[in-house]
């Protein structure tokens, strides 16, 4: 097999690793316990962020990374469109 | 892509102007009613792409470059990490909201519990949903256009 192959199997491997253990390790869909996150959020959004809008201050305040890796995809995927369809010069 | 009739050019130039607006509401809103940057500036792109299937994708390209919808684009993506940089700078965090409770611009703290929505709240967010607004208006624009464009011209390819 090429290198790169091997390479490509073992990252693969890597992450799906780390995806089958996380699986493990998340707690159940629904779970009535585990509501700390869920209650600081609903009771802190107006004093921390300032906001009425508890869905837009996790997206943009408490999740900032979150949106900024969308920002990235939507960048990736302009520069891919722009670049597949470039114009050849003849 | 060849202009279609009349008729549905007549209901493009109605629709237009609305769409946008919505659009542009829900950006401006973001951080009050459901949606944000990234939905309003859906809606926008939506309208835009409007007017390609109403006019042809060449009428919109002579008018509209794709290099400056780009650069539009990258405006809105310097916007918003220079928003996350000026909250590292202002509160020590990455991301932080340094204008929330200050006083200043969106600065004002509303009463907890349900209270009537102040455009004049929210710290950075609102300025965070206008660059990812262009960002997204800009970066849905580009590729509907480009895409249509590249599939209506002869030899596009050779």
């Amino acid at each position: 097999m090429e290198k790169r192959t091997i390479a490509a199997v073992l990252s693969f491997a890597i992450v799906a690793v780390f995806f089958f253990f996380s699986v493990f390790l998340i707690h159940p869909f629904g779970d009535l316990d585990q509501v700390q996150m869920d209650d600081h959020i609903i009771t802190n959004t107006q004093n921390e962020t300032g906001t009425n809008n508890g869905v837009t201050a996790v997206v943009f305040d408490y999740r900032g990374f979150d949106t900024l890796g969308e920002a990235t995809i939507l960048f990736s995927a302009v520069a891919g469109v722009i670049m597949i369809f470039r114009r050849v010069k003849e | 892509m060849t202009e279609m009739t009349k008729i549905v050019k007549t209901i493009a130039n109605i629709l237009f102007p609305f769409t946008v607006l919505f659009g542009l509401y829900v950006i401006a809103h973001g951080h009050l009613t459901p949606g944000g940057g990234f939905q309003g500036g859906a809606v926008v792109a939506s309208g835009c792409a409007l007017l390609l299937v109403a006019y042809s994708s060449g009428w919109v390209f002579e008018r509209i470059k794709e290099k400056r919808l780009a650069t539009f684009e990258s405006i809105g993506a310097i916007g918003f990490i220079t928003v996350a940089l000026l909250g590292l700078m202002f509160s020590m965090v990455f991301f932080g909201n340094f204008l929330a409770g200050s006083n200043l611009l969106f600065g004002t703290t509303p009463a907890t519990g349900s209270t009537l929505a102040n455009f004049n709240t929210g710290g950075v967010l609102p300025l965070m949903n206008f660059a990812v607004g262009v960002k997204v208006i800009a970066g849905l624009f580009v590729i509907v256009l480009v895409m249509a464009y590249a599939s209506s011209v002869r030899g596009w390819d050779q």
